[in-house]
């Protein structure tokens, strides 16, 4: 176990590999309950959203999700974060656990300041969070619901029971696989943890900790906030331009952000894969000449590939796909390599 | 659990003693500490040690550890299966060396744990 911004968290159950490949090839069940929820209602609560988030909330239907960033007014991040329509003037952000009370304070003070009828909610204690993920979970969490799973597109929710208790249910997740975020009351939540359990134990289902979710999101390109980029990395900076909203009116940082996207970015975070034998963390420099010119953000031997990958924010000039890089590797001059995006992905049903 | 016939440091190597050489690895306890081996990097052969001297580094899907040379003496061997199954450490950790090395001074044996300490050193 684990101190994780709060919460004992478990770090692996049998095995960083072994639950990595679980989740590739049958499926695994994570406690994700530190995940935070903040909820915006009220007249207002899209223009909010607007305001505070850089994707467009106005696209969303209700049931509707779309990954975006509390961004702050010099285009970088306070938190990523998911949005869900709950209904046309409700929103849920859920957000990284140890960013919880930060961003509820930015939310509330942005939003008192620019008045309207928005009220926001730290609702984080009312859900647990369980997430079945790989390619048997859908079969698995059906026979414990009515809900029809499959009429639930990727980055879509519906309400329903699983295991006879009340839950909402995402086709979302942190692995790059296809699978389900179970959000549940706490009350709930070992009822459902132990019916998935053994309901997939004969599909190979197995619990699943934060290391195997750590490589699983890696090995996918997804991003780790607070390691991959923080208050001092705009989304651009963060190779994030797919979650700008570009045609709608201005939010904080928009001005930066857009100026960024015109051509004034001058470093970016990108893919690599290691040229020689060894592992590059995070936190270790990117050199050149005896200078540092970036640093590696992320990095792992990721057991499905069985590669050594990782993120490392470079000048833009060395962003280009093939580009050879150094990185000090305690010491050690080690090659690596710009890759393309995402490193691992599924195949298509 | 622990192998009587082998000596152990407090920083979870084994060593082997046999006549005039030694060969190296980790522990049991080291080997679950770390999870899942993916790379040992070993000293060059004829390196001298000193007892305690970092000799390498191991390193797990979420970590990275340095190895200590339980005694001095000069590398006269390093265990190139590792390259190929770093995983050996886990499966099988007493039985997989990392290094052979040419003892020099076999009175610093005495600061060595037997097996009965070294696992009360682990509870």
């Amino acid at each position: 176990m684990v101190e994780f911004g709060g919460w004992d968290m478990p770090v692996e159950y049998t095995g960083i590999i072994d639950e990595h490949m679980t989740v590739r090839t049958a499926a695994g069940l994570f406690d994700v309950s530190h995940m935070g929820q903040i909820e915006i209602a009220g007249k207002h609560a899209l223009e909010a959203v607007q305001h505070l988030t850089c994707n467009d909330a106005s696209k969303l239907a209700i049931g509707q999700i779309q990954y975006s960033a509390l961004t702050t007014p010099a285009g970088t991040f306070v938190d990523d974060i998911l949005v869900y329509r709950i209904a046309d003037d409700h929103f849920m952000l859920v957000v990284n656990a140890g960013n919880i009370v930060k961003d509820y304070e930015w939310i509330q003070n942005n939003t008192r300041q620019r008045g309207g009828d928005a009220v926001v909610v730290n609702s984080s204690s009312r859900y647990a969070l369980i997430a079945i993920q790989g390619p048997e979970a859908e079969g698995i969490l059906q026979t414990l619901t009515e809900i029809d799973l499959p009429a639930i597109k990727y980055y879509w929710f519906a309400n329903g029971e699983v295991a006879g208790q009340r839950v909402m249910v995402s086709r979302t997740g942190y692995t790059g696989e296809d699978g389900f975020e179970v959000f549940v009351p706490p009350a709930s939540a070992e009822k459902v943890w132990n019916a998935l359990l053994a309901a997939g134990a004969d599909k190979g289902l197995k619990p699943a900790g934060l290391g195997a979710r750590d490589t699983l999101r890696l090995e996918a390109s997804m991003r780790l906030c607070g390691s991959d980029m923080d208050e001092n990395t705009t989304v651009m900076e963060a190779g994030l331009g797919w979650i700008v909203g570009w045609k709608k009116d201005a939010f904080l940082g928009s001005e930066i952000i857009k100026a960024q996207k015109a051509g004034s970015l001058d470093k970016k975070l990108v893919g690599f894969e290691m040229v020689d034998k060894a592992i590059a963390r995070h936190g270790y420099p990117v050199v050149a000449n005896g200078q540092q010119i970036g640093v590696v953000t992320s990095g792992t031997q990721t057991p499905f590939l069985k590669k050594s990958i990782g993120l490392a924010i470079l000048p833009v000039a060395m962003t280009t796909v093939g580009t050879e890089f150094t990185i000090d590797v305690r010491g050690r001059q080690v090659t690596a390599r710009v890759v393309p995006e995402p490193f691992y992905k599924r195949a298509k049903k | 659990m622990y192998p009587a016939e082998l000596k152990y440091t407090n920083d979870h190597e084994w060593v082997r003693i046999d006549g005039a050489e030694a060969s190296v690895g980790i522990t049991d306890f080291a080997q679950k500490q770390l999870g899942d081996v993916v790379f040992v990097e070993l000293p060059d052969v004829g390196r001298t040690l000193k007892q305690g001297e970092s000799f390498g580094t191991i390193e797990s899907v979420k970590a990275v550890s340095e190895l200590f040379s339980p005694l001095s003496g000069e590398v006269v061997a390093v265990n190139s299966d590792l390259a190929n199954h770093p995983d050996h450490v886990n499966s099988k950790p007493h039985d997989t060396w990392m290094i052979r090395i040419k003892v020099s001074n076999a009175t610093e044996t005495a600061a060595l744990l037997d097996a009965n300490a070294y696992e009360a050193l682990t509870k």
